[in-house]
Parts: C-alpha cells; sequence; structure tokens
C-alpha cells in the first residue's frame, strides 16, 4: 500500500519527520516496507533566472548567463529549444546530482554529477534541467514531459531550492497492511493511524455537493444476487465535460502508481485509493433500457472487458448489466461496451460492496484482476460505499466537470453501516496482557482511534465505526490498546499461574532420532526431500502400471507437474540425489532420509491417508556395494534391538540378481539393492549406486524393546574354522542354518572369506566359516568339539551336498 | 689349567665387549657355552680331573662361567635396549599427515535446529506433538478462525488434494487436534514439515516450521513475552534482546511479530538485519478465545498462548546459509558441514 506523505499531509497535521513517522507507523502495526524518498537522487538543484541567451554559431546549442541569487551567476551552454531569456528553469549548480538521459531525452540511465565542462569553447558552469533529469513525469509535474527544459512558475524564487517547487521533497511510505485492517488499504484508513498515533486530530473528508433538480425518472436498479452484493450504488451525473483532471489529482494517482486517463475515470480511482471504496462510471448512453440489473452471469454468457478481452462466464461470476447486457464484470472490470469516452456527456457513477470471496474466486479463474479486484478481495465495508459516492459526487463538482442529478438509488441488504456498541470488561483486558494499562491511557488511546469510549467502574463501553469489522470482543480491545500504549510495557513473565508439566520426545520420537544418529555414526548424511513428488519418476522406476505406488495422491494445484504428486516411495529422489551429487563432481557418498509416504484409503481421498514413516537409504561410489549398503539395514537391526533377514528378490528399478527383500519377524519390512544399469543411463549417472527402503512404520512395535544383560560364559569357547567347495547357487545363509541347525552349542557362525577360481570349475566356490561353540553347563574336551563337527559336516552334506575343501 | 679358564674368560669378556648385535653374542655364547663350546668342553672333562682335584677345579670353572653369563647378560641387555631404539627410530612417522576417519555422516541442519528447539521447548516442559502433513481444510483453516472467505486465506497459498483435504499450511493444524485430545494445562510444541504455493529464490514449496501451544490458567502476553524472551537468548546468545510488535494471525488475538536485536552487529545494522538492528524470528500471540471455545475450553477459565517458528529460518539466520533449497537437495558438500 503505497501512502505518499503530502497526501496524508491533507488530513492530519504531520509535524514529524518521514523517518520519526515510518518509527511510529511501524509500533503500532503498520510496517512500513520502504520509506521511499522521491527526491534523494536530485540534489543542488536551484531556480534559474536566464538573464542572457545567446546562439552559439553552427549549432544548436545557446550560452546563457544565469541567474542563481544567493549561489551566484553562471554561465552555462544549453541544447533545449526552449531556452529563452527571462525564462526561470532549474539549474543544476556544479557539484549537483541529477538523472542521467539516454539519447532519446527520455529513458532515465542512472544518476549523474554536474561537473564544470567547456562546450564548444565555452565555458559551462552547470547545467539547465528537464523534467525527465529531475526524475519527474508530466502527470508529477505540468511541463515534466516537454521534451525540452521545465518550464519554471514565474514567481520561482531565483536561487531557491528546486525541490519544494516541484515536489520532490516528497516521501512515498510502502505499507503492509495485515489481513485484518482493510481499511487501511486506503490513504484516508492510513491517515486515520497516523491522526491516532500522532494524537492529532484527523479532519474530515469533504464530501459536499449539492444536487440539481434533475432527476432521471425512469433509472432503476435491481439487484438479484443479494447474497454477492449486500449494497449497490447508483449516481446519474450528467452535463459531463471531458477533459484531463487537475495537476495535483494526476500527481497523487502517479505518486501511487496510477497513470492519469481522464477526469470522470481519474475521479473513480481517486476515491479507490483514497478511501479504498472501487468504483466504476458507465457512459450512461450506452445503457440500454436505462436501468442496471446485477445478477449472476449465464453458463456461456461472453462479456468483453476495457482492455479488450473477452470472457465467457459461469453463474459464478457475478455481472452488472443493464437491460440488455452484461456491461462490467462485477468488482472486477467494466466492459469496453460502457466506456467512458472523450464523448461521454452523462455519466452513472457505481459504489457497491461485492462479496470478496466471490470477487477473489471470480478473478482466479477468469486470470483477469484490477486494483479493484484486489481490493474487494481485501475487503470493502458497506460503510464506506455511501462515503465514496459522496465523495466522487464532490470531485464532480470541485473539478467543475458534471452535474450532480438527484437520481440516486441505493439497493441494500440491510445491513447496518452505523457504529456498533460494545462492552467489554477492562480487568478482562487487562488480563489477556499481564499488565495494567491506567484507564486514562485507555481512553486516551480509544478515543485516537475513534471508538468514542466510555469507561465505568470495570466496564468500557466503546462504539465501534463500521470500518472496523474486525473488532468483535475483549482481545481486539486489548490489542487495540497494547499496539498504542507500547509493546515495550509487555514485562518478561514466566507462567506464574501454569502447572507443572512433563515435557520432551515421546519413545517414537526419541526411537527415530536415535536411529538418525545411528545412521550418521555409519557414515551416512541426512537428507530432506519434498513430500510430492513426479509421475514421471513412476516411469523412471519402471513400475508396472498396476503397482500400488502408482496410485498417489494428486495435487489439485501442484506448482508444476514434478511437484503434482504426495511420494508413495522414498526411492526415487533419492536416486535423484545420488545423481545430483554426482553431475556436481561427488563422486561417492551415503545418504538417507526419514520421511512419510502417502498410502490413500480411497481416491479422490474420502479420510486422512496412511501417512507412513519410511527409511530410505542410498549409498553410491566406486567402493559401494550390497554389502556396504547392507550394512546399514543391520545398523537399523542393531539400533532397535532386532533382527532381519535377507531373501533374495526383485524390483523392476533394481539389479535382477542384486536385491533382496529385508523380512523381521517373517514381514517382508523393506528391501535393498543395486540401481539397474538402465537408470544410471537415464541419469547420467557414473558410478554405482545402491538403494533400500525399510517401511519403518513397520517396526514401531518394537521400539523401546527391554535389553537384558547375558551372563559371560562359565567355560572357556571353542572355535573352529572350515573351508567349503559349495556350488554357487548355494547361500551363505543356507550354509550358516545348515551349520546352526546341527548343532545347539554353536552360537555364532561368520563367513570369513570367499574365493573363486578355475581350479574350482566355474560353478563352484569355496566359503570359510568362523564357528564359535559355547558350552552351557561343563567345559568342552576336544572330543566333543570334533563330534559337533562331524554332525554339522554331516548335516551339510546331506541337506546340501557339500563339503570341506580338500 | 687356572690359566687356561682365566685365558678363555679374558678372550671371552673381550669377545662379548665386541659382539656387535645380538647375533654376534650368541655367536660367542655359542662358542663357550654352547654344547660343543669350549668351557662346556672342560666341563665334560671334569670326569677325567681327580676327585681330590675336582671341588677346586670346579670352583674355577663356576667363577669363569658366571663370569662370561653375567658380562654376556649385561652386554644383551645394552644390545637390546639399543635395537629397540633403532627399531623406534626406524619407525618415525609424519604426525602432520592426515587422520585416517570412520566415515561419519550428519544431520541435516534442519534437524539440528529442530533437535535444539525440541530440547530448549521440552526442558520447559512442552510435549513435541506432531500432527499429519495431509490436513483438513477445517482443522488448517476454519478451526483455526479462517473461514472459507477470510482474507488470511490469501497470505497462504495452499495446495489442495480435494474439497476437503490440503497439504497443512502450517503446523498451526495440530493446534486444535492437540486441545480436543487433551485438557488444559495444554503445553505443546509441534515440528513439522509445512506446504506453500510458493517456489522462488527465498522460498521453497515445502518448509518446517515449529508450533508451540500453552494454555492454562492466567496465560498472558507477558508470559509469552517471557518464554521467547528465553527461548531467543538459548538459540541466539545470552545478549540478544527480543522485541514484539503488532501483527496479526487469525488464530490470535493480539498477534505480534517477535524480533531479536540482530547477534551478528549487535544491534547498530548491518547485513544480516538490513541495517535495522532487528531480525523477524517469528510470529506469534494470545490464543483467540474463538479458537479455544470451538474445541470446548472454558475461556473464563483458561487463556493461551501460540508461536510459530520457521525451522529454516532459524537455520539459515544461525548458520548463514544463504539458499533455502540447498536444505532440500541432499548435495553432500552442504550436509558435511555443520556438526550436531
Amino acid at each position: 500500500m503505497l501512502a505518499p506523505l503530502s497526501w496524508l499531509k491533507e488530513y492530519v497535521d504531520i509535524d514529524v519527520t518521514a523517518k520519526e513517522l515510518e518509527e511510529k507507523l511501524f509500533s503500532c502495526g503498520f510496517e512500513v516496507e520502504e520509506l521511499i524518498d522521491i527526491g534523494k537522487d536530485v540534489s543542488k538543484v536551484v531556480v534559474g533566472l536566464v538573464e542572457e541567451c545567446e546562439p552559439i554559431p553552427e549549432t544548436h546549442l545557446h550560452v546563457c548567463q544565469v541567474n542563481a541569487g544567493e549561489h551566484g551567476k553562471f554561465q552555462v551552454c544549453c541544447g533545449a529549444d526552449n531556452v529563452k531569456a527571462g525564462g526561470k528553469f532549474p539549474l543544476a549548480l556544479e557539484g549537483a546530482s541529477v538523472y542521467a538521459t539516454a539519447k532519446d531525452h527520455v529513458t532515465i540511465e542512472g544518476t549523474m554529477t554536474i561537473k564544470k565542462g567547456k562546450l564548444r569553447g565555452f565555458e559551462s558552469c552547470g547545467m539547465l534541467c528537464s523534467g525527465v533529469e529531475l526524475g519527474l513525469t508530466e502527470d508529477m509535474y505540468p511541463g515534466a514531459g516537454y521534451c525540452g527544459l521545465l518550464v519554471l512558475p514565474e514567481d520561482a524564487e531565483v536561487g531557491s531550492d528546486i525541490k519544494p517547487l516541484v515536489g520532490l521533497d516528497d516521501y512515498i511510505f510502502d505499507i503492509a497492511i495485515t489481513a485484518n485492517r482493510p481499511d487501511c488499504q486506503s490513504i484516508y484508513g492510513i491517515a486515520r493511524e497516523v491522526a491516532a498515533v500522532l494524537n492529532k486530530p484527523c479532519k474530515p473528508l469533504n464530501v459536499d455537493y449539492t444536487e440539481t433538480e434533475v432527476k432521471k425518472e425512469a433509472f432503476k436498479v435491481t439487484v438479484d444476487a443479494p447474497e454477492l452484493c449486500p449494497r449497490y450504488i447508483g449516481h446519474y451525473v450528467y452535463d459531463v465535460k471531458m477533459d484531463q483532471s487537475p495537476a495535483w489529482m494526476k500527481r497523487r494517482l502517479a505518486l501511487v502508481g496510477i497513470g492519469s486517463i481522464s477526469n470522470i475515470v481519474d475521479i473513480t480511482n481517486y476515491v479507490l485509493k483514497e478511501l479504498g471504496q472501487p468504483m466504476h462510471a458507465f457512459d450512461y448512453s450506452f445503457l440500454e433500457g436505462e436501468q442496471i440489473n446485477v445478477r449472476r452471469a449465464g453458463n456461456g454468457e461472453k462479456i468483453v472487458t476495457l482492455d479488450e478481452k473477452e470472457f465467457e462466464l459461469n453463474d459464478s461470476n457475478l455481472v452488472i448489466c443493464d437491460g440488455k447486457k452484461p456491461v462490467a464484470l462485477a468488482g472486477i472490470m467494466g466492459g469496453l461496451n460502457s466506456e467512458i469516452l472523450d464523448t461521454t456527456t452523462e455519466v452513472m457513477f457505481e459504489a457497491a460492496k461485492f462479496m470478496r470471496d466471490n470477487i477473489r474466486k471470480s478473478s482466479r479463474s477468469l486470470g483477469q484482476a484490477s486494483d479493484s479486484s484486489a481490493m474487494y478481495a481485501k475487503g470493502v465495508y458497506e460503510y464506506t460505499t455511501v462515503l465514496a459516492m459522496k465523495r466522487a459526487l464532490h470531485l464532480i463538482e470541485e473539478l467543475g466537470c458534471g452535474k450532480v442529478s438527484s437520481t440516486h438509488v441505493e439497493v441494500s441488504s440491510g445491513n447496518s453501516i452505523e457504529p456498533k456498541e460494545m462492552k467489554v470488561s477492562i480487568n478482562r483486558v487487562n488480563g489477556v496482557l499481564g499488565i495494567k494499562v491506567p484507564d486514562q491511557d485507555i481512553l486516551r488511546i480509544m478515543t485516537a482511534l475513534n471508538f468514542e469510549p466510555v469507561i465505568n467502574g470495570d466496564e468500557l463501553t466503546i462504539q465501534i465505526p463500521a470500518y472496523r469489522e474486525d473488532m468483535e470482543n475483549y482481545p481486539d480491545v486489548a490489542e487495540e490498546v497494547i499496539r498504542m500504549y507500547g509493546y515495550d510495557h509487555v514485562t518478561p513473565t514466566f507462567m506464574p499461574t501454569a502447572e507443572v508439566t512433563m515435557g520432551g520426545l515421546n519413545l517414537r520420537q526419541k526411537t527415530e532420532l536415535k536411529l538418525k544418529r545411528a545412521l550418521c555414526a555409519a557414515g551416512a548424511f541426512e537428507g530432506i526431500h519434498y513430500s510430492f513428488f513426479s509421475p514421471k519418476d513412476f516411469d523412471l522406476l519402471r513400475l508396472p502400471e498396476d503397482d500400488y505406488r502408482r496410485t498417489a495422491i494428486s495435487l489439485i494445484n501442484p506448482i508444476n507437474i514434478d511437484l503434482s504428486l504426495m511420494r508413495t516411495t522414498l526411492a526415487p529422489q533419492m536416486i535423484h540425489a545420488m545423481a545430483r551429487n554426482q553431475k556436481k563432481g561427488t563422486l561417492s557418498g551415503r545418504i538417507f532420509e526419514l520421511g512419510n509416504v502417502f498410502i490413500p484409503k480411497s481416491l479422490p481421498l474420502t479420510d486422512y491417508p496412511d501417512e507412513r514413516q519410511t527409511l530410505c537409504v542410498g549409498v553410491f561410489g566406486q567402493e559401494e556395494s550390497f554389502y556396504t549398503l547392507k550394512a546399514f539395514a543391520e545398523v537399523v537391526a542393531k539400533t532397535l534391538g532386532i533382527e532381519f533377514t535377507y531373501e533374495q528378490s526383485s524390483n523392476t528399478f533394481l539389479h535382477p540378481y542384486r536385491t533382496a527383500d529385508i523380512i523381521c519377524d517373517g514381514e517382508k519390512v523393506g528391501y535393498l539393492g543395486q540401481v539397474t544399469y538402465e537408470i544410471m543411463d537415464d541419469l547420467d549417472m557414473r558410478t554405482p549406486a545402491f538403494v533400500m527402503e525399510i517401511d519403518i512404520a513397520k517396526l514401531s512395535k518394537y521400539y523401546g524393546k527391554e535389553q537384558m544383560f547375558t551372563p559371560l560364559p562359565k567355560f572357556d569357547i571353542e572355535k573352529r574354522d572350515f573351508a567349503f567347495v559349495v556350488n554357487k547357487d548355494i547361500t551363505c545363509a543356507q550354509i550358516e542354518n545348515g551349520i546352526k541347525e546341527a548343532c545347539k552349542y554353536v552360537t555364532h557362525v561368520e563367513l570369513f572369506d570367499v574365493y573363486e577360481g578355475i581350479q574350482l570349475g566355474p560353478q563352484k566356490r569355496s566359503m570359510a566359516f568362523s564357528v564359535i561353540f559355547t558350552p552351557k553347563d561343563e567345559a568342552f574336551d576336544a572330543e566333543r568339539v570334533d563330534g559337533f563337527v562331524k554332525k554339522i559336516l554331516k548335516n551339510l552334506e546331506k541337506n546340501l551336498g557339500i563339503t570341506l575343501r580338500a | 689349567m687356572r690359566d687356561k679358564l682365566n685365558e678363555i674368560k679374558d678372550r671371552a669378556l673381550l669377545q662379548i665387549a665386541g659382539a656387535e648385535g645380538l647375533e654376534a653374542l650368541n655367536e660367542v655364547r655359542n662358542t663357550i657355552l654352547g654344547k660343543k663350546g669350549e668351557l662346556t668342553a672342560i666341563l665334560k672333562g671334569m670326569k677325567d680331573v681327580s676327585p681330590e682335584d675336582r671341588p677346586k677345579v670346579g670352583k674355577w670353572v663356576n667363577e669363569t662361567r658366571e663370569a662370561i653369563e653375567s658380562c654376556l647378560s649385561t652386554q644383551l641387555k645394552k644390545l637390546e635396549s639399543e635395537a629397540l631404539k633403532a627399531r623406534y627410530s626406524a619407525e618415525k612417522i609424519d604426525v602432520t599427515m592426515p587422520a585416517k576417519m570412520q566415515p561419519k555422516g550428519r544431520l541435516n541442519p534442519v534437524t539440528l535446529v529442530r533437535n535444539q528447539l525440541i530440547d530448549i521447548f521440552g526442558s520447559m516442559g512442552f510435549e513435541v506433538y506432531e500432527g499429519t502433513e495431509i490436513e483438513t481444510d477445517y482443522y488448517n483453516f476454519t478451526a483455526l478462525n479462517t473461514p472459507d472467505d477470510h482474507p488470511a486465506r490469501d497470505m497462504q497459498d495452499t495446495f489442495y488434494l480435494s474439497p476437503e483435504f490440503l497439504l497443512r499450511t502450517q503446523t498451526s493444524a495440530g493446534q486444535v487436534h492437540a486441545m480436543e485430545a487433551g485438557k488444559p494445562p495444554i503445553k505443546i510444541i509441534s515440528p513439522g514439515k509445512v506446504f506453500r504455493s510458493d517456489d522462488d529464490a527465498t522460498h521453497s514449496p515445502m518448509f518446517s516450521q515449529m508450533e508451540g501451544l500453552v494454555v492454562d490458567k492466567g496465560i498472558t502476553l507477558c508470559d509469552l513475552k517471557g518464554m521467547l524472551d528465553k527461548f531467543c537468548k538459548e538459540i541466539f546468545g545470552q545478549e540478544v534482546k527480543t522485541r514484539l510488535r503488532p501483527s496479526y494471525f487469525p488464530f490470535t488475538e493480539p498477534s505480534v511479530e517477535v524480533d531479536v536485536s540482530c547477534f551478528q552487529c549487535g544491534g547498530s545494522g548491518c547485513k544480516l538485519c538490513k541495517g535495522t538492528g532487528w531480525i523477524e524470528v517469528l510470529g506469534a500471540g494470545v490464543v483467540n478465545t474463538k479458537v479455544l471455545e470451538g474445541c470446548g475450553i472454558d475461556t473464563n477459565e483458561y487463556s493461551g498462548f501460540a508461536f510459530g517458528i520457521g525451522m529454516e529460518r532459524i537455520a539459515m539466520l544461525k548458520y548463514g546459509i544463504n539458499n533455502i533449497k540447498l536444505l532440500f537437495e541432499s548435495d553432500l558438500r552442504v550436509l558435511d558441514q555443520l556438526e550436531e
């Protein structure tokens, strides 16, 4: 919200600097995002009187003697065509700062400092300036748009600073307005706050006008959709003389970023900015049937708006119609068919309240927006419709551009626009704040904010102005009081009245953190990826059409297709992360992510989906293998105090012979494997990558397992090593089980060497195991252990057909 | 005989003293005391000595052997000590060469902040309540005093999954669940991922917040200030000051933004605080009575405050991370920088 200091000064006698006002606004809830000093790039420019002006032969230049009053007299060479003796122009003195322009003399290209120089042999001390060189536009100062010197008024005092004269001593506050205060989306709304914070009166708006006896008897307004338009005011203005607006109005509009169009259109924009009430002006002669009807559009009905765009509408869009056709898209933009033209002689002004939700939705769905629709979306008060119409009619008279008829039609759903009385307990107000604000301060603050307060004992009675719909209860009063009284009065306390509570993580949260730290200790870094992913990832993973992971919840309004589905697996983003790292030159690494997958119970969603905590680990690099990844599964198992087993399996995105399911207590809880060469190729990956996913939610039942100490064996353990020659299709797990099941004293089996060689034959390999026997009640002698070994070898031979390596 | 023994002894002592290295010494021992050694030969020849001379000669031989062995042992110790010294010196290393590390990973900076916040608030008695990422419109907005036509909905661009379900835009969504599930006193923090349809240099469509909520008897704005004071000092340093300034959230009234004095320049103004001396760190306020009443809490008896902290923002401020997206890209060059 842009608010020029000069405009605010029309309503409030501001006697502090712009910087001080910025701080005061900040302290009462209006953050000034930028304080724009519009003259900050211009300095040392004064009113110069050209006393002599001689042409330099064979050039377009003149050499001028310029009187700069107290600054002295200077010789200045000037190329402008409108320089002349006796004229008063801006003179940039030596060392002055002004804007530099391109060759077209219009486009600004930074700033420049004026230096003494010589032109065609003539010394030039300073520069006579154009409006553009001072950063002015035609709307900001009449004549500033001329491509030559800026002509100053004859009464300008020679030698005086140019800035106050042309309005460059002004500031614009760019203020962030919170959503609860749409009343401050206007200059007058801000002025009310400025007055309150400076404890000064806010001057009432001039809304006087005189209605003539002219009346359009036939004119009528009907509102068929009062739920979308609770108040509609129309007023007929005639004898309209289309012209430009006066300089003061153009300037103000320019300062808030609106270009001047014509007096009538400018009045609507001026009122919009001044009061926050969008207005519209129809050329009355284009309104067929002398009537206005506010209704929902018919499905398929069309309208062409002022910017010549055509829209096809439906019954969720509100339109303003004449007797036959839509003439405006309500609250968004007028129709081209009733546009104000140079030839307009009679006008129907509209000031209405349209419901913000409807305007916002129409504006979005049609992709058409304007200052008006933005204002309606923030919220417009019915109170302001009345005020704004009066103000517009006043401006018609002030500008002398038309006559105000007595045809005034107001259709209202009957909502009050009078102040509302509210009574609150002062104790409760102070109870919210935790401090006692003195009654006289409450009175002072509420008075300044136009609440007309009365205090009677503990009871505060206020009159809530109609533009303060946000005021509903005692906490609202507390907020008004404290923002004006000052938050620095709030003293820190530490919940003296509260009960002591236990805090911290619960078992699940603690276990998850423990898991993360264990994974870090094993060398993995924690990644966090978006909860949404791309449908392209299904194809990257080569998931079959009927794979459950393809049943993902989709976003209705995603940022783009790649962020359009709630993820059903963490694998693709992990694979992408590994590929990205490789592209950036990190050729090996280990990453984990603990995050949710989203499994819908039905689609479209009718219930909360299953958000399943899932662990994904990715390792990549020449040194990594299936087994280095498997170590991370074992870290999980160890951390949770559980055991995993692994079964060869397959997965469309993993190496057909290097993939396993992770089993816990007979249930599949995850998988791991090497990413396929096809995917590596798709993503330009250079080093092998491995990925694992574990459904952590399935493991939560093991969290917090009680741990017990196992006493050390009373007798020494016995250790034996075996080397077997086995067929390659026999697995390590099979042999381990074969060893374990043959002897109950086997407490540990570990593969410690694998060897493949030509002498063993192509389908064979040698596997060496170390086996530990732990005695229970008595020590083992060598004979006993030899007996165990025999049993083991017999069992392995019988079941797996393997024998000791010769 | 005596002379012969003396001669053997003198020679042996000379040889022992001259032995350089353990092998040479061993050789000396063998030539004298070994199986075929000179002294051994004499001992073996004792049977030929007359019985009356045997004790005398035996004593001489023993004396000679003891002298030689004592000398051998001294020399052995000396040589062993020298050999050890030589071994140590041969094993000299360059201590400035790089350490051999066990590979160790690190937690994401967002998790680092999350853990710190949980530690601080956990010690103040706050339980950790995690809501769901997918929420209903009701819990995310309506129950938080943000009905359908409320302008505050414009403040947050929401990702919808259906007319009813959406991706939560704020961890505040958990507030109402927590208040429905338990009776006051309630003291929870609710960390988690939130989503807004914003994607540019400073915004990420997913980020993390931590909501805090206290509902108890007699809770005031002063309590909010006191608690956030403590929190900011823990996170940003004991010397920082906090400042409340008016703001707006539909579910708190009054609402405040909380600024801390710039911990980089101490408040004099720098690039980090954009010259203002203050840094905005979180939003907070007294819980709107409508929200409490909607959860069946008697506002005559109870009141509360709530606050919401952007965890990435804290991480970025605290660690000087310049781009929020770095936190979600799993770039190992980023992740391998900050230790818990």
